[in-house]
C-alpha cells in the first residue's frame, strides 16, 4: 500500500495514530465508494483529504466518526475497534462530526442559540454550564448578534460557524469536518481557518479530519490524503506531495499523481488573448434589484458585457449570483431596475431572444427518463431548429462534446464530468450567441473541469460567444475576461483579474478578493481579532461533560423541545397536525352518513281523485321524501329517472279509487333507481312502510277499526341510538380512525424527514440511545393527539350533537393509551420507509386499512375470519372503538370496559420495545 | 404557441412516465385490481351479522325462528340467556339480540298476539339499519307461514308493485366497480400531473424549458393532454376488461358518450393537480395536501352516499368540484343510461370548472415556479 511510505511524524515518534484503517471497503448498492482503504491518520494534527465529489472522502469519514456500519476491513478509532457498539458508546462523546453540505445536521428553522442548546442537551450539559459554554462559542465566532436567526437565514458562511459551535459545544479529542467551506466565500473561509486554528491553540491535543475540494485551503494543512476513485492516491505532508510529483500547486500535484489513464489527453488550459473588434454590447444591467419580502437578493447590480467575452460573476452561496441570472433568463422579475440582451429590454414572454441564448444551471436540468440522444432531440425540437436539421445538429454536438459512445445511456448512468458536457450540448444545440452558466463546474473532478474549459475558451474565441459564468472557485475566475465580485446582493467590483490584484497589491484573486470584502463589509472582521472573547476562558476541564450512558431524560426531552419547536414552525405539518383530524372528521361524519333524507320523487297519477291525492300527500308529507313536479307520461318518467332528476317515480292506475271502493284489487307501481343500491333499498323499506301506514290509516277510516290485528308484535328496541341516527353511530367509530391515522403519519414523518434531510446523523454520532430518540420524539405528538381528541369530543358533542353518555374520564384514559400505541405505529412504520412521500402513504393505507376492515367497525372482530381475524384481534383500535363506543353511544365506564383496557396497556411497551429494536443506531 | 411544441413536450411526458416503474404500477394496479376489489369486498349491506336469541318458550315455532338465520347473511346464531343479553352487547359481541317469551307459540295460536323483542345495536351502522327491517319481514313470514296452517290471511287489498331500475336486483358490485373506477380517474389525474409537475421542479428541469423558447401555457397543455390521455386509455381500458369483462357489470349508456365527459372531467383534474403543484413546495407537502384535498373530493362528491342527505352548504361548496359533476354523468350514463340530452349541463360546467382552474393555475405558473428554484 501506498499509505505505508508516508508515515507520519507523529506515528514514528510513538503515538498511537487517532485513527488506524486496514482494508476497508464499503459498497453502495453496485457502486463501489471505497477499495480497500488502509491508512493511519496522525494524531493532534490538521489532516486533510483531497480529492473531487464522490471519490470516497465522506464515505471514510462516516466510518470513522461511527456514523456508517462497517462493511469490510478494520476502522479503529481512538485506541478502539469502531465495530462494537460499546466502543462506540463510549468514544462518540470525545467525536464531533460536521457531515456534508451546508448545515446538514442542523435544524433549519430553529434559531442559532436553539441549534447550539439542543446539543448541549444531548451532552447531558446543566443549563449553566451549556449557557456559558453557547456565550463563548458565539463570540468567538462573531455569531453573537444572530442569536436568534434561524439556522436556515444564515449565510453559508454563517451555518459552517454554527455547525462548528455545535460540533465544539462538548470539547471533542477528534473533529470530523467534511467539506466545511465549499461554496462559503473567501472571507469567511478565512476567518473559518482562523477559528480553527485558535481552537487548536487552545486544545493542542485535537485532532482534526478535513475533506476539501479547495486545492489552495489544503496547502495550509499538516498532513495530506489524496483520494481518488475509492482509493487512496498517496499522503505526506503536502511538501512532499508537491516535491514527488514536481509540481508546484497543490491541483498540479494532484492531476500528477492520478492514474494514466485519466489524465490522458489532459492539457493545461490556456487562454488567448480576445480580439477587440469593436464594442458591441450582449448583456447589459442597470441598477438590478430583487427583493422577496423585506429580503434584498440583489442589491442595484450594473454591468455591461460585450460579445465574446467570458464574464465571470464570482462570490459565496446565496450572495444572488443565482438570481441576478433568472433575472436575465426571465425567470424572475426584477423588483427594480432593467436589463437588455442583445440590446433588447428582458421580457419573458419575447421568445426571439429566448432563441439565441442557451442557459446551464447547477443541477444541469437534464430528463433522466430520457437517453442522451433523446435529450438532444427534444431541446433541438423545442428551440424550432428545422427537421431535416436536426440529426446532423445532435450528431454535430455529439462530438464536439465527446458525447458519441453514450448516446443510448440516461444521463443518470453517467459520470458527473459526461453529464456536464451533455448539459452544454444541450444548451448549444440551437447555436445560441450567448450563454449563462451558473456554477457549471461544481463538484467536478480538475481535469474535466479544464476540459469544459477549453469548450468555453473555444466556443468564445472561435465562434464568438458570449459567456455570462458564476463560479466560487478562484482558479476559474482567472480565467475569465473580466469578473464581479458578488458578496451579499452587491457587486463589490468588475475588472479584469490582473487589473483587480493590481488594484489590492495582491498577488492572488484570493486576496484580492477578501481585502475587497473587508472593506465592503466592514462589520464582518472577525470579532476575536479585537474583542477579548477569544482569550482561552476558563472552560471547565475535560473529563466533567462526559455524558452518563444510560437512559438520560435530559437527552430525550432535548429531543421532544426540539421537535416541538420544528413543528410549530412548519405551516403545513401544523395545520395537518392540529385540524387535519377535524377537517376529516367533518369530512366522514357527512360524507358516510346512511341516514336517506330528502330523496326525490314525482307521481303519475292516471286517477286524479281525491283518495290517489290522499296517497301522494302521505308520501310527500314525510322527511324522507321531497315531491317534485307530478310526470305526464311514460317517455317523461323515462327521461327524468335517467337524468337522476327524481329516485323514486310512483304510478297510481287509472281507477284507483273506484277499484279500492269496490274492493277489487289494485296495484300501485313504484319505479326506484337502482343505481346506488343501497340508496334504493333504504326506499324499498320507506316506501314500503308507508304504504302499509296509509292503509292501516285508510281501513281505520272506513271501516272505524284497526285492520292491522296482526298475528305477533315485533318491538324493535334501537339499542344505544334510538333514533338510529347515522351520526350517532358513525362519530364514536371515526374518532379512532383519525386518532390512529395523522398521530402515526406524523411520527413516521418526524423520523423519516430526519433521514432525508439527512440530521438522522445527530442519532448516529451523539450520546443519545434508541430509546431516549423514540420516546423523545413521540412525547409532544402524544400532547397533540390528546388536544386533538378533546376537540373531537367537542365537536363530537357540539357540533354533530353526539352526546357522551358514559364516563368521560375512562374514555380519556383509554385515548391517552390508544394515541401512544398510534404514535409507537407511526415509529415502526419509519424504521421501514427511507422517503417522506413513502412514509405518508404508506402509513395511511397501514392504519386505515386495517383499522376500517378488521377492527369492528361495520362488523365485530367476531364475525371475521382467517387473517382478518387475526389482525382485529391485535389491533389497538378494535379495543379503543369498544371504549369509545361503550363510553360515547352505551353510557359504560371503567369497570364494564376493563377487558378492552388491559390489551391497550400492553400494546404500548411491545410496540415501543419493538421500535427499539429495530431502529438502527448507524447507517447502512 | 406552437402545436408541435406541445406535441414534444407531451411526447416527453409520457417518455418520462414509461420509465417510472412506481407511477406504472400504480395505474396499472388502479384500474384492474382496485377496481376488482372494490367491487367485490363491498359486502352486501348484511354479511355475516352476529345474532343471539334468547328462546324461553322452545316450541316448535321457536325453534323454527331460530333456523331461519343462516349464513351468509347471519352468522349461526348463539343461544343465551336473559342475563347475558344486555353485557353481551355492551361489549359489542353482537349486533342484534332477539327475546322469544315463554308460551309464544301457544299465545299466537290462540290469537292473543304475542310480542317478540328484538334488540339492535344501533351503533353498529350499516347492519343494524337494514338488518332489523329484513329481520322484521323474516320473522314475520315464518309466523304466518306457520299460522297460516291454522287460519287463512286475508291479502291485501292495495298492492305495492316495487322495481327497481338500472339495476333490478341492485347488485352492490356494479356499484362498486363504476363508482372506484370513477375514484380512481380522479386520484390519478391529480397524481400523476402534481407529482411530475414537483419532480421536474426538485431536478430543475421546468426552470430550464422556462428559459427555453416555450411558454407557461405549452407547458401546462402538454401535461394536460398527455397525462389525461394516460389515465383516459386506462379507463377505458378498465371499463371495456375488467367492469364488463371480469365483473360483467352491465353498461346501460354509450361508452363513446361517457369518455367524453371523462376527457372534460380529466381537463378540470390534471389542471388541478398542476395547481397543487405549484402549492406544495416538495413532495412530502404534496403528499399531505392530496390527503387533505382527495378525501372530501371523493367522499362528499355523491359517489359514497347520496348528495341529498348531505347538509346543505356542504352540497352548495361541492357544486364547484369537478369530482360532482363527474359522479353524476357517469351515474346517469353507465347506471341509467343517459344521453347526451339529459347530461349536457354537467358538460358544460365541467368544461367551466376546468377552464377556471387551467386559468388561475396558468397565472400562478411563472411566478411560483421562479420563486421556488
Amino acid at each position: 500500500m501506498i499509505s505505508g511510505q508516508a508515515t507520519p511524524s507523529s506515528v514514528a515518534a510513538g503515538i498511537a495514530p487517532v485513527a488506524h484503517l486496514t482494508d476497508v471497503s464499503l459498497r453502495y448498492g453496485k457502486t463501489l465508494a471505497l477499495d480497500g482503504v488502509t491508512l493511519d491518520l496522525p494524531t493532534g494534527q490538521m489532516v486533510g483529504l483531497i480529492g473531487p465529489d464522490g471519490v470516497g472522502k465522506s464515505s471514510l469519514f462516516s466510518l470513522i466518526a461511527g456514523a456508517r456500519v462497517i462493511q469490510a476491513g478494520q476502522v479503529e478509532v481512538l485506541a478502539g475497534d469502531m465495530a462494537e457498539a460499546r466502543h462506540r458508546k463510549v468514544v462518540c462523546p470525545r467525536i464531533a462530526y460536521m457531515p456534508q453540505g451546508l448545515g446538514k445536521n442542523l435544524y433549519a428553522t430553529l434559531s442559532v442559540f436553539e441549534n447550539i442548546d439542543f446539543f448541549g442537551r444531548l451532552f447531558a450539559q446543566d443549563s449553566g454550564e451549556r449557557h456559558r459554554r453557547i456565550d463563548d462559542l458565539l463570540a468567538s465566532t462573531g455569531l453573537a448578534p444572530f442569536r436568534d436567526r434561524p439556522a436556515g437565514k444564515l449565510s453559508g458562511g454563517m451555518k459552517q460557524k454554527l455547525g462548528l459551535c455545535c460540533a465544539l459545544i462538548h470539547d471533542p479529542d477528534l473533529l470530523i469536518l467534511d467539506e466545511p467551506t465549499t461554496g462559503v466565500d473567501p472571507l469567511s473561509r478565512r476567518q473559518f481557518w482562523e477559528l480553527i486554528g485558535r481552537i487548536r491553540a487552545r486544545q493542542p491535543g485535537m485532532s482534526v479530519l478535513v475533506a476539501t475540494a479547495y486545492m489552495e485551503e489544503a496547502a495550509r494543512f499538516d498532513w495530506l490524503v489524496a483520494m481518488d476513485g475509492g482509493r487512496v492516491l498517496t499522503c505526506g505532508t503536502p511538501r512532499q506531495l508537491l516535491d514527488r510529483t514536481a509540481s508546484d500547486t497543490l491541483e498540479g500535484a494532484f492531476i500528477a499523481l492520478l492514474p494514466e489513464e485519466k489524465r490522458a489527453g489532459h492539457q493545461p488550459v490556456h487562454i488567448p488573448p480576445r480580439a477587440t473588434d469593436g464594442d458591441e454590447v450582449a448583456i447589459e444591467a442597470k441598477d438590478l434589484t430583487m427583493r422577496f419580502g423585506d429580503f434584498t437578493a440583489v442589491d442595484r447590480v450594473s454591468f455591461r458585457i460585450a460579445r465574446g467575452e467570458i464574464f465571470g460573476f464570482l462570490g459565496s452561496n446565496g450572495c444572488g449570483k443565482t438570481t441576478t441570472m433568472k433575472m436575465l433568463t426571465g425567470l424572475l422579475t426584477a423588483s427594480e431596475g432593467e436589463a437588455w440582451l442583445f440590446g433588447r429590454a428582458i421580457n419573458p414572454k419575447d421568445l426571439a431572444t429566448r432563441r439565441r441564448v442557451g442557459y446551464m444551471t447547477q443541477s444541469f436540468s437534464l430528463y433522466s427518463e430520457l437517453t442522451v440522444e433523446q435529450n438532444l432531440t427534444l431541446h433541438a425540437r423545442l428551440f424550432s431548429v428545422p427537421a431535416d436539421q436536426i440529426p446532423g445538429r445532435v450528431e454535430e454536438m455529439a462530438n464536439r462534446f465527446g458525447l458519441a459512445g453514450v448516446m443510448a445511456a440516461r444521463p443518470d448512468s453517467l459520470p458527473l464530468g459526461q453529464r456536464q458536457r451533455l448539459s452544454l450540448a444541450v444548451a448549444m444545440i440551437h447555436h445560441p450567441e450567448m450563454l449563462i452558466l451558473d456554477e457549471p463546474t461544481s463538484g467536478v473532478d480538475p481535469i474535466a473541469r479544464d476540459d469544459f474549459w477549453q469548450i468555453l475558451i473555444g466556443l468564445a474565441r472561435r465562434d464568438r460567444v458570449t459567456i455570462f459564468i458564476s463560479t466560487h472557485f478562484m482558479n476559474e475566475a482567472e480565467r475569465c475576461d473580466r469578473i464581479s465580485l458578488m458578496h451579499a446582493g452587491l457587486v463589490l467590483v468588475s475588472d479584469t483579474p490582473a487589473a483587480l490584484m493590481q488594484k489590492r497589491g495582491a498577488t492572488t484573486l484570493e486576496e484580492a478578493f477578501i481585502s475587497f470584502l473587508e472593506e465592503a463589509v466592514p462589520e464582518s472582521k472577525p470579532p476575536a481579532r479585537s474583542a477579548a472573547a477569544m482569550d482561552p476562558s476558563p472552560l471547565p476541564p475535560h473529563g466533567t461533560t462526559i455524558p452518563k450512558i444510560g437512559f438520560s431524560l435530559r437527552r430525550l426531552f432535548s429531543y421532544s423541545r426540539r421537535e416541538a419547536l420544528e413543528l410549530r414552525r412548519d405551516p403545513i405539518r401544523a395545520t395537518l397536525a392540529l385540524l387535519g383530524s377535524l377537517i376529516l372528521m367533518l369530512i366522514m361524519g357527512y360524507g358516510i352518513t346512511l341516514d336517506v333524507e330528502n330523496l326525490s320523487f314525482a307521481v303519475l297519477d292516471r286517477d286524479q281523485t281525491a283518495i290517489s291525492r290522499d296517497y301522494v300527500l302521505n308520501l310527500a308529507g314525510s322527511r324522507y321524501f321531497s315531491e317534485h313536479a307530478p310526470i305526464g307520461d311514460y317517455a317523461e318518467l323515462d327521461q327524468r329517472m335517467r337524468g337522476g332528476e327524481i329516485s323514486l317515480a310512483m304510478e297510481i292506475p287509472p281507477g284507483f279509487a273506484r277499484d279500492l271502493g269496490r274492493g277489487t284489487p289494485v296495484a300501485i307501481g313504484a319505479w326506484i333507481d337502482g343505481a346506488m343500491p343501497q340508496r334504493a333499498e333504504t326506499i324499498q323499506g320507506y316506501v314500503r312502510g308507508m304504504h302499509a301506514h296509509w292503509l292501516d290509516e285508510m281501513a281505520a277510516r272506513r271501516l272505524g277499526q284497526s285492520r292491522s290485528a296482526g298475528l305477533i308484535n315485533i318491538e324493535t328496541r334501537f339499542r344505544y341510538n334510538p333514533e338510529v341516527k347515522s351520526l350517532v353511530a358513525m362519530v364514536p367509530a371515526v374518532i379512532p380512525l383519525l386518532l390512529l391515522m395523522i398521530p402515526a403519519m406524523l411520527t413516521a414523518l418526524s423520523v423519516v424527514r430526519e433521514k432525508e434531510l439527512g440530521s438522522i446523523v445527530n442519532l448516529y454520532v451523539t450520546p443519545v440511545t434508541r430509546l431516549e430518540f423514540l420516546l423523545g420524539k413521540q412525547l409532544p405528538y402524544i400532547g397533540l393527539a390528546m388536544v386533538n381528541f378533546l376537540l373531537m369530543s367537542l365537536l363530537a358533542v357540539t357540533v354533530f350533537g353526539v352526546p357522551l353518555k358514559g364516563s368521560f374520564f375512562a374514555l380519556s384514559v383509554a385515548a391517552l393509551l390508544y394515541v401512544t400505541s398510534a404514535t409507537a405505529m407511526g415509529l415502526l412504520f419509519s424504521t421501514f420507509v427511507r422517503s417522506q412521500i413513502a412514509a405518508i402513504f404508506g402509513t395511511a393505507v397501514l392504519t386505515l386499512l386495517p383499522a376500517v376492515q378488521f377492527c369492528g367497525m361495520t362488523s365485530p372482530v367476531s364475525a371475521l375470519e382467517g387473517l382478518g381475524r387475526m389482525i382485529g384481534n391485535i389491533y389497538p383500535t378494535t379495543y379503543f372503538l369498544t371504549i369509545a363506543r361503550g363510553t360515547f353511544s352505551k353510557g359504560l365506564g371503567f369497570a364494564d370496559l376493563q377487558a378492552s383496557f388491559l390489551p391497550l396497556i400492553l400494546a404500548v411497551p411491545l410496540l415501543t420495545g419493538l421500535c427499539v429494536l429495530l431502529l438502527r443506531k448507524q447507517e447502512r | 404557441m406552437r402545436l408541435d411544441t406541445i406535441r414534444q413536450l407531451g411526447i416527453k411526458e409520457l417518455h418520462s412516465l414509461a420509465r417510472d416503474p412506481i407511477m406504472m404500477g400504480l395505474i396499472l394496479f388502479a384500474f384492474t385490481v382496485a377496481i376488482y376489489s372494490g367491487a367485490t369486498a363491498m359486502p352486501e349491506t348484511l354479511n355475516k351479522a352476529p345474532i343471539a336469541i334468547v328462546d324461553e318458550d322452545r316450541s316448535p315455532l321457536s325453534a323454527r325462528i331460530v333456523d331461519i338465520f343462516y349464513p351468509p347473511h347471519f352468522l349461526p346464531p348463539v343461544l343465551i340467556t336473559q342475563a347475558e343479553m344486555d353485557s353481551r352487547m355492551d361489549a359489542g359481541l353482537d349486533t342484534f339480540a332477539l327475546n322469544i317469551p315463554p308460551e309464544f307459540q301457544r299465545d299466537l295460536l290462540a290469537g292473543r298476539q304475542p310480542t317478540i323483542q328484538l334488540n339492535v345495536d344501533a351503533t353498529r351502522m350499516t347492519q343494524a339499519f337494514s338488518g332489523s327491517g329484513y329481520i322484521q319481514t323474516m320473522i314475520s313470514s315464518e309466523v304466518a307461514e306457520f299460522a297460516q296452517r291454522y287460519r287463512g290471511t286475508a291479502p291485501l287489498p292495495v298492492d305495492l308493485e316495487l322495481r327497481a331500475r338500472f339495476n333490478p336486483s341492485l347488485t352492490q358490485t356494479w356499484f362498486g366497480a363504476l363508482m372506484e373506477l370513477i375514484n380512481n380517474v380522479t386520484m390519478l389525474s391529480i397524481v400523476l400531473t402534481g407529482a411530475a409537475l414537483i419532480r421536474e421542479r426538485e431536478h430543475g428541469t421546468i426552470e430550464h424549458l422556462l428559459v427555453m423558447p416555450v411558454t407557461p401555457f405549452e407547458i401546462m397543455t402538454s401535461k394536460v393532454w398527455s397525462m389525461g390521455l394516460v389515465v383516459l386509455v386506462a379507463c377505458a381500458f378498465s371499463l371495456l376488461f375488467v367492469v364488463q369483462g371480469l365483473l360483467s357489470v352491465p353498461i346501460e349508456g354509450s361508452l363513446a358518450l361517457f369518455l367524453v365527459g371523462t376527457a372534460l372531467h380529466l381537463f378540470a383534474t390534471t389542471s388541478m393537480g398542476i395547481f397543487l403543484g405549484t402549492i406544495a413546495r416538495s413532495m412530502p407537502q404534496f403528499g399531505l395536501l392530496l390527503m387533505l384535498v382527495l378525501l372530501p373530493l371523493e367522499m362528499l362528491s355523491g359517489g359514497v352516499t347520496p348528495r341529498e342527505s348531505m347538509p346543505p352548504f356542504v352540497q352548495a361548496v361541492m357544486q364547484v368540484v369537478p369530482t360532482t359533476h363527474f359522479v353524476s354523468l357517469a351515474q346517469a350514463i353507465l347506471c341509467r343510461g343517459a344521453g347526451l340530452d339529459v347530461v349536457w349541463p354537467q358538460f358544460t360546467i365541467l368544461v367551466l370548472i376546468g377552464a377556471v382552474f387551467f386559468g388561475i393555475t396558468l397565472a400562478r405558473f411563472r411566478k411560483t415556479i421562479g420563486m421556488m428554484g
